[in-house]
């Protein structure tokens, strides 16, 4: 067997490693051995690699290496909970990155040997395109979501979206046509770049989950465009499955905001059209302030309690307080479980890490479809720093920006309780009639103060 | 491989792909995205072979780029995903009392 025929099975093996692991990873008991799977594939896959007879020295090998482990192993262990989109996102940017070095390098290296294949070519100009795009949108994601800077917002920003395509389009064929001029390929790839800014700039908050979800996709295809540049079966299959993962997520992500991709990406938020209520209106003496002793009381004689999160609770790094909070109920025999919105946050699955990070079982974590129904046998329901995910107005009032949107129905619940800092509006800048509903009360202030004064008042009851 | 072999091993990976990730709980969408991040990791053994077959400097170095780029993704997506994970087992302290 030559040393081509030992790579070859080996990239069989770990494609087929994984499969099995994207396949564990999907089911809570499997995951964990899922991640290990994907892991072996990987090792194998690089140690077969380094059989490779074009390779005639050893030593820059080691050094991207050593360099790279050191960062990631940094970044994996140092990571706090609450910082996972950032880190998610600045992952998506390096595989964005790293494949346009990678179609960099092995475009050039094959026109300097006279190559001149329209495959390569093609496969180039599409994985400097996406990897660039990923890159820069990456980065933005991840100053938006680190608060460093909130991007670049330009009037006329989707003008400018369509124009830099069409360059790049332009740039690309001009890149095929002429593959020894490594110019097109550069400014292909600084053209992908500022698009990669304009189109992510615009877009924030509630929809910060979808842009996570496409970004780790078209990572996903970056790899893959460079697994054709390189003619690497397993670089266009594994690539391909972190693509087709990456878009599902995607359409989770829009179907939960009953959204399109388009009208996230073309950022139509429904803040945009504003056709909401008047604040005064919905809220003028309507609304019921409370305090933590009369939230405990009512605590105290619940039999189950229905906590809903939302991306308030990251901020207030409210969830070990939360976690106490849960204690507390189930000493007394109160059944406590959470109501998760898919979109809750700022990543698909951002408040079932923290809250698992607070120790807090998964299975009390229950989905929308599962736990609406379950709303009206629901003593309390504590809604803390959600907003949109539990406005009434998308159920009921079908010209509203929200209508349509999947909602955790906690007003059918008998009392609830919405702890937030102030009757501001949420992401899509409406008002929520929840607030002023007879069954709600206001437990103004910071949401993991608040939560620890409930705790402190339910012990003395 | 032939352009069409190329294609046809990338839409049959995309479709593979739909159908073993399409139910994933909630709880597990970060741990797919990092997991799966970690995956695409794999223009690690493109760059490998690259950056060994010195071929140019610029080519050299552009590569040795994506190697440590590519092996952040690699060992901080595997790592960071047995992180999460291992919050996620089933905790020891039984709050809950089988059958109370």
């Amino acid at each position: 067997m030559s040393a081509d025929d030992v790579i070859g099975l080996g990239y069989l093996v770990a494609a087929a490693l994984f499969i099995l692991g994207l396949k564990g990873l999907g089911k809570p008991r499997t995951a964990m051995r899922g991640n290990q799977l994907g892991a072996s594939g990987m090792l194998l896959a690089v140690l077969v690699t380094l059989l490779d007879k074009e390779i005639v020295s050893y030593w820059q090998l080691a050094l991207g290496v050593a360099i790279g482990a050191a960062i990631g192993v940094t970044l994996a262990v140092r990571v706090q909970m609450t910082s996972m989109p950032q880190l998610v996102a600045l992952f998506n940017g390096f595989g964005g990155l790293a494949s346009v070095l990678v179609a960099a390098a092995s475009f050039f290296e094959a026109v300097g040997r006279g190559q001149d294949d329209l495959q390569i070519n093609v496969a180039a100009a599409l994985a400097a395109f996406i990897g660039a795009v990923t890159f820069t949108g990456s980065l933005i994601a991840f100053a938006k979501l680190q608060e460093v800077w909130n991007g670049l917002v330009v009037p006329g920003a989707r003008a400018i979206n369509a124009a830099l395509m069409v360059a790049s389009v332009v740039l690309g064929v001009l890149m095929v046509a002429n593959p020894d001029q490594r110019t097109w390929f550069w400014l292909l790839v600084a053209v992908a770049g500022v698009l990669g800014i304009t189109a992510t700039s615009p877009i924030g908050g509630a929809d910060m989950p979808v842009v996570i979800a496409l970004l780790n996709s078209l990572s996903g295809l970056a790899a893959s465009a460079a697994g054709f540049v390189l003619d690497n079966a397993l670089l266009i299959i594994a690539g391909a499955l972190v693509g087709a993962s990456g878009l599902i997520l995607t359409a989770i992500m829009t179907k939960a905001m009953n959204r399109t991709l388009l009208s996230v990406l073309f950022s139509e938020a429904p803040s945009a059209s504003g056709s909401g209520a008047d604040a005064d209106e919905v809220y003028a003496g309507k609304v019921t302030s409370t305090s933590a002793d009369e939230v405990a009381m009512l605590l105290d004689t619940a039999d189950r309690v229905v906590i809903v999160p939302g991306y308030g609770l990251a901020v207030a790094q409210a969830q070990h307080a939360v976690r106490d909070l849960t204690l507390s109920l189930e000493s007394r025999g109160t059944e406590v479980v959470f109501g998760i919105h898919p979109v809750a946050g700022r990543m698909p699955g951002h408040m079932n890490v923290l809250l698992a990070e607070a120790e807090i079982d998964y299975e009390a974590l229950i989905e929308m479809d599962v736990v609406n129904p379950t709303f009206a046998q629901t003593d309390v329901v504590i809604v803390l720093g959600a907003n949109d995910v539990v406005n009434p107005v998308a159920r009921d009032e079908p010209d509203s920006p929200i209508a349509g949107m999947p909602i955790l129905e906690v007003d059918k619940a008998n009392v609830v309780v919405v702890i937030k800092r102030s009757l501001s509006p949420g992401f899509a800048g409406i008002p929520n009639p929840l607030f002023a509903a007879d069954n709600s009360m206001m437990l103004f202030g910071d949401g993991k103060a608040a939560v620890v004064e409930i705790v402190k008042a339910l012990t003395e009851v | 491989m032939t352009p069409i072999i190329a294609l046809t091993l990338f839409a049959l990976a995309v479709f593979l792909g739909v159908e073993v990730i399409s139910k994933v709980p909630p709880t597990l969408h970060t741990p797919l995205m990092s997991g799966s991040n970690a995956i695409s990791g794999i223009t690690l053994v493109g760059a490998l072979v690259s950056a060994g077959t010195e071929y140019s400097t610029l080519t050299t170095v552009l590569a040795i780029g994506a190697v440590a780029l590519a092996t952040i993704n690699v060992v901080g997506g595997f790592l960071v995903t047995n992180r999460m994970l291992a919050m996620f087992k089933p905790k020891a302290r039984k709050s809950k009392g089988d059958g109370s």
